[in-house]
This record gives C-alpha cells, sequence and structure tokens, in this order.
C-alpha cells in the first residue's frame, strides 16, 4: 500500500490519474457537501437553542468519511465515535434522521433515546457511534471476528480521533485484530486536538496512531485525510486486503476540525493562523477544484450543491415541525423483550 | 443421571449450547488449549476445534469487545473473563456497551452474550482474586444476572443465559468447582429469573446465593436440630430478574427474612430485597430484616482472616437465634 507522507498545508496535489471514475467522483462530492451542509446547519441549530446536548462536529474532516464510505460496499460495517454524524451520513442516512435526532425528536434516528453521540442506524451498516474512548475498536473486531468465523466478506471498519491512541482499549484491539488476522480496518482521524490540548503535547511519537503500527506487526499509513481521492484509494486497498483474508489495517489520515472540540467551544487554543493555513485545504475546496480539472462543468457541481442544500433545508423544517418523543419510550428496549422488567 | 463436579459442570453446559448451536463461540484466557485455569474448560477445544474455542491474549477489553461485536452481528459468544475482579479492567463494557446499546439505538442493536467468570472467595487469594462483584453487576439496567450454586444449575441456567437474547452475567463461584452433585443425563435447561426454594420451613426465610446457599442449608439443619427453628432457604439464583414472588410468598408464610451475602456490605443484594420486602410485605414481618453480610473491608488473604469475614453457618445459626430470641 502507498505511504503517502503527511505534509504542510500545500495545493491539492493527488493527480489526474483517472483511477476513480466520474461517477464515484461526484458522489464523493455529494457526500462531503452533504456532511458540510448538514454540520453547518447543526451549528446554526445549535446555537438557536433546536440542537440540544452536546454535539461534535466534523466540520473540516468530510474527505475521510467521504472517502472511506465511498469505497464501501453493502453490507460493510461502520463503528463511530461521538464524532460520527459525518460517518452516519456517508452511509446513506437521511439528513432528517440525523438532524432529528441531534434536535431530539421523534423522527430522530433513535426518536431521542440515544442522542447527537450514540448515531445508530443498523440497517445503513451504522452500527453505533460509542462516546468512551476506544470502546469501539474491541467491538469492530468482534464484528470482523464474526465475519471471519462465517466467511462473510464484509470488512468492519472503525473510525476514531487521534487522542483515542492513548487509551488501552486501542493498544488492546491492535494486537487483538492483528493475531486472530481479522477484517477490521481502524482509521485515525487526526485532527491535531484531543479535545483542547494538542496531540503532539501529550503523545511519545510523531504520529499517535502510525508510529505505534510496527508493534502489531502492521504497516505504517499516512494519508492525506483532506483529499477525498486519497482516502478512497487507501481505503480501497484496506478493504482488498481485508477481504482477502490478510487482516486489519491501520490509517492514519491527517486532517483539521474547522469548529471547536464540541458545541460552540471557540477553540481559542489553536495559535493565530492554523484555522486558515487549514482552510486553504479545506477538503470541499480541494474537490471542487479536481471535478473542475476533470472537466466537470461548473454547472453539474452547482447543482450538486443547491440539491443538497434544498434536502437539508427541508429536513430542517421537518425536524422543526416533528413532535418530541412520547413519554411511553422511556421504558422501551431496555431488555430484548422490549420492556424494562428486572422483577416479577 | 450421574454425579459431576460443579467444574465439570461448567464444560458439559457449555458443550450443550455449542453442540447445539453453530454459532455459540468461546473465548476467553487459557480457555482452550489450557482447559481454563480452573480446569472447567477442559476438552471444549478438542470437541469443538480452534475457530470456536479461542485463547485470547491478556486483554480484557479486547475479550469483552470481541464477545460485544460479534453478538451484535449474529454470534452467541460466551466470554471468560478469568477472575471477576477484573470485571474493574473491563467495566465500560459491562456498564456502559453491553447493557445500553439496545436501548440507546432505541432498539436496533442486540447484544446476546454471556460472561462467565470465577467469582468469590475462599481460596486465599486475597483482596484482587476473591470479590463477590454480584452487586457491580446488579446495578446496572439491561444486564441480567446469574450465580448457580449446584452442578445442575451451572448446566441449566448456563443453558438458559447462552439462549437469553440479553447480555448475561454468569457467576461461576471458585469455592464451589470441586463440589458434586446429581445431574441427569440429556439436555438440560432452566429458567432465567427463577428462585428456588431448596428447604422449606415455616419459622423464617433464609435467603442465599451461590456458596452462601451450602452455609445456610448447613445452618437451617443446625437450627432446627438444636433449637427447633424450621428455616427455609431460598436459593436466589438470579439476582436480575429478580424472582421476587418466590421470596414474597415465603415472607407471607414465615414472617421474617434473613439474607445471606457474601458480598461487602454497602448495596449488596441483599439491601434491595430488604427494600422490596418492607415495601411490599411490611405488614407480613414480625421482626426487622436482618442481612447477614461480609463486613465492608477489602478481603485479607491469610485463611485465618478469610474465614473469619466471611458468613459461616455458626454465624448465620448465632444471628438467627438471636434475632428470633430462641
Amino acid at each position: 500500500m502507498a505511504t503517502v507522507k503527511d505534509r504542510a498545508p500545500g495545493p491539492a496535489d493527488s493527480g489526474l490519474n483517472d483511477d476513480i471514475g466520474e461517477n464515484k467522483r461526484l458522489q464523493l462530492y455529494r457526500t462531503q457537501v452533504t456532511i458540510r451542509e448538514a454540520e453547518q446547519r447543526a451549528f446554526d441549530l445549535f446555537l438557536q437553542n433546536l440542537v440540544k446536548g452536546t454535539s461534535h462536529l466534523s466540520l473540516g474532516q468530510e474527505a475521510v468519511a467521504a472517502g472511506f464510505a465511498g469505497a464501501m460496499i453493502k453490507g460493510d460495517l461502520s463503528f463511530c465515535t461521538y464524532r460520527g454524524h459525518a460517518h452516519t451520513l456517508a452511509r446513506g442516512v437521511p439528513v432528517e434522521k440525523v438532524l432529528g435526532e441531534l434536535m431530539q425528536r421523534d423522527n430522530g434516528l433513535m426518536r431521542g433515546k440515544g442522542g447527537s453521540m450514540h448515531l445508530t442506524s443498523v440497517e445503513h451498516g451504522v452500527m453505533g457511534s460509542y462516546a468512551i474512548i476506544g470502546a469501539h475498536l474491541p467491538i469492530a473486531c468482534g464484528a470482523a471476528w464474526r465475519a471471519q468465523y462465517k466467511g462473510a466478506k464484509d470488512v468492519s471498519v472503525c473510525f476514531f480521533g487521534d487522542g483515542t491512541t492513548n487509551i488501552g482499549a486501542f493498544h488492546e484491539a491492535l494486537n487483538f485484530a492483528a493475531v486472530w488476522k481479522l477484517p477490521v480496518i481502524f482509521v485515525c482521524e487526526n485532527n491535531l486536538y484531543m479535545e483542547y490540548t494538542p496531540i503532539a503535547d501529550v503523545t511519545a511519537v510523531e504520529h499517535p496512531a502510525a508510529d505505534r503500527a510496527s508493534a502489531y506487526g502492521l504497516e505504517r499509513i499516512v494519508i492525506d485525510g483532506n483529499d477525498a481521492d486519497a482516502v478512497y484509494r487507501t481505503a480501497k486497498t484496506a478493504y482488498d486486503k481485508a477481504r482477502a483474508g490478510n487482516g486489519p489495517s491501520l490509517i492514519e489520515c491527517m486532517t483539521y476540525r474547522h469548529s471547536g472540540h464540541s458545541r460552540a467551544d471557540p477553540a481559542k487554543y489553536r495559535p493565530e493562523g492554523e484555522l486558515e493555513r487549514w482552510k486553504q485545504r479545506d477538503p470541499i475546496k480541494i474537490y471542487r477544484e479536481r471535478l473542475l480539472q476533470f472537466g466537470v462543468a461548473e454547472k453539474v457541481i452547482a447543482d450538486i450543491d443547491a440539491s443538497v442544500r434544498k434536502v437539508v433545508d427541508d429536513a430542517t423544517e421537518a425536524c422543526k415541525a416533528a413532535p418530541n418523543p412520547p413519554l411511553d419510550i422511556i421504558t422501551t428496549d431496555v431488555y430484548a423483550d422490549g420492556g424494562w422488567a428486572w422483577r416479577n | 443421571m450421574a454425579e459431576l463436579t460443579y467444574r465439570d459442570a461448567v464444560a458439559r453446559g457449555i458443550a450443550q449450547e455449542m453442540a447445539r448451536d453453530p454459532d455459540v463461540v468461546f473465548l476467553g484466557e487459557d480457555v482452550a488449549k489450557a482447559g481454563g485455569v480452573f480446569k472447567s474448560t477442559v476438552g471444549l477445544l478438542e470437541q469443538f476445534g480452534p475457530l470456536r474455542v479461542r485463547d485470547t491474549p491478556i486483554s480484557e477489553q479486547a475479550i469483552m469487545g470481541a464477545a460485544m461485536g460479534a453478538a451484535m452481528t449474529g454470534l452467541k459468544p460466551i466470554a471468560e473473563i478469568m477472575f471477576s475482579d477484573f470485571f474493574a479492567v473491563c467495566f465500560d463494557y459491562i456498564a456502559n456497551e453491553f447493557p445500553k446499546s439496545r436501548y440507546m439505538s432505541n432498539g436496533q442493536v442486540k447484544c446476546p452474550l454471556v460472561v462467565r467468570t470465577g467469582n468469590g472467595a475462599g481460596s486465599r487469594f486475597g483482596a484482587q482474586h476473591s470479590q463477590s462483584v454480584e452487586n457491580w453487576c446488579m446495578m446496572i439496567p439491561g444486564l441480567k444476572v446469574v450465580a448457580p450454586s449446584t452442578p445442575l444449575d451451572v448446566i441449566g441456567l448456563l443453558a438458559a443465559a447462552v439462549r437469553d437474547p440479553d447480555p448475561v452475567i454468569f457467576l461461576e463461584h471458585k469455592s464451589l468447582y470441586a463440589t458434586k452433585g446429581e445431574v441427569p443425563d440429556g439436555e438440560i435447561v432452566d429458567t432465567l429469573g427463577t428462585a428456588k426454594i431448596v428447604r422449606p420451613g415455616k419459622d423464617c426465610t433464609i435467603i442465599a446465593l451461590a456458596l452462601m446457599v451450602s452455609r445456610a442449608l448447613e445452618a437451617a439443619e443446625k437450627l432446627k436440630a438444636e433449637h427447633g427453628v424450621d428455616c427455609e432457604v431460598i436459593d436466589v439464583r438470579s439476582l436480575v430478574p429478580l424472582d421476587t414472588q418466590t421470596i414474597l410468598g415465603s415472607v407471607a408464610k414465615t414472617h421474617r427474612l434473613f439474607t445471606v451475602e457474601e458480598n461487602p456490605r454497602l448495596c449488596g443484594w441483599g439491601a434491595e430485597i430488604v427494600s422490596i420486602v418492607a415495601d411490599e410485605a411490611f405488614y407480613d414481618l414480625d421482626g426487622p430484616p436482618v442481612r447477614i453480610t461480609t463486613p465492608h473491608i477489602p478481603l485479607p488473604a491469610a485463611d485465618i482472616l478469610e474465614d473469619a469475614v466471611l458468613p459461616t453457618p455458626d454465624r448465620i445459626v448465632d444471628t438467627v437465634r438471636r434475632s428470633l430470641g430462641s
């Protein structure tokens, strides 16, 4: 697998290698724009007090979600963190379902029982968003173990942030997956910050995920996480390897979140100019340029932008009009019998 | 009918379920080639092969997470955590992941798995390998919690746990592994959430779990023979779901309640039972309910010290006599 050295922000340079094709590129673009618009809307709705609780946005990290989801096939499984809106949307979960959950309405993905940090849509292969750092890496291993045991060809893909690389479950899962040769892909979205503290300040190695790969006999892979084509190509190679029975991959995607860690965090801990430099490498800006380079008409791009905007607008209105969840769901689905009885 | 040890009953119960359902898989530390550190899983690797019976690294979070991921996607895993004390290093799965995934996903995610573990004192292992942690598990909505006291119950409740669609914590008592009991031939399947009256009586109700059941029975025989007190002894077996009807029915008959708990005192399961009885059967009681527990201390290692802190038949006899004034 090609190892792309990460670099300081510079121009998009993935090249005019048309191994991806226009249809896939337009899909990757649409996914990124959908995430951008939905996340921006979530932020606006939060400021209006319509998104309640907390929310962790992926503004600026859209290419990772789009690239990995774009290379999946039906049946592949996504395991996300609380910063999971992007990965949920990227699997095709309707915007209304996601915004509805963020707004804690009855039309939400889990009718308000899970909230922003736990988006789950089993029918779309989104096997949950986990809010305890590291918890889902072993869980993804288990889903991959099932595939291996059953001879199924699906791959489990587990997304997490740079901060996860310093928790025990990360290391337990990597060793476990490597020893059992499981069809699982570990994707670290390195956005340079945990919550407020730079990952570099608290980590012994430069690349918190990739520099640990050798400890588990895995290849060191660092890629440009803001270039959806680079992400897509890397994902495809890793999925092929997993499906062929050749075990797990650990991929570190260099990216940057344009917003704060959560809610209205203004991210004042970032040095001056850093955000602006990364915005020069905004994944959506990069991808628009890429499409133009490949001869896609401006109108085609504008039509995608407009249609996504309409989807998000319609979803917003539907969510605003949706009722609150009824109180009678408070006690449903604690146990498999549908109820909550712990005694006779 | 055959006489079987509690230890061999574990292997038989797992084998019964693995033979029945190819989706039942088993993982844990030293469980396959070594047959378990308590030798309770001997022969399973040979019978079911390395794809279904798997040794893991010493990675309790990986064991628990892998069991959950497999359960979510269609398998019926049995995971072993060698000592229940080690729940503390993988408690996220017990407290946050297994029991909440169904609820948070509004019923989309299932988690049909069993975690087996060696629980309880008597081996002189000290404070980090001897605890009774049933109360750690009982307090979490979404889990089921079972603790068998006989070889027969090991097989029947383990089968019920494997077939149950919810996550079940299955607490085997380390000091019971060598005990023996009669077990019929053929398939054995019990029902979760059912307590068992193991000795009928009319003067008081003694409720016990796991190792404490045999001690309560011994105390009951002594109380009858030496003091003319006729105790009813109930083996709770399943803390969640809890068979309160059997308990309330017994208290309505005997009018006195004692619980015998190996766990440290605060928030022990007996407190919940006493609370239920106080709420719902207060006027059936002729005297205060009494909890007999291990004191609220870490467990000491030395045999003479450990023996002094766990409830014993003599302590049960003394406590019942003093409370009943007999």
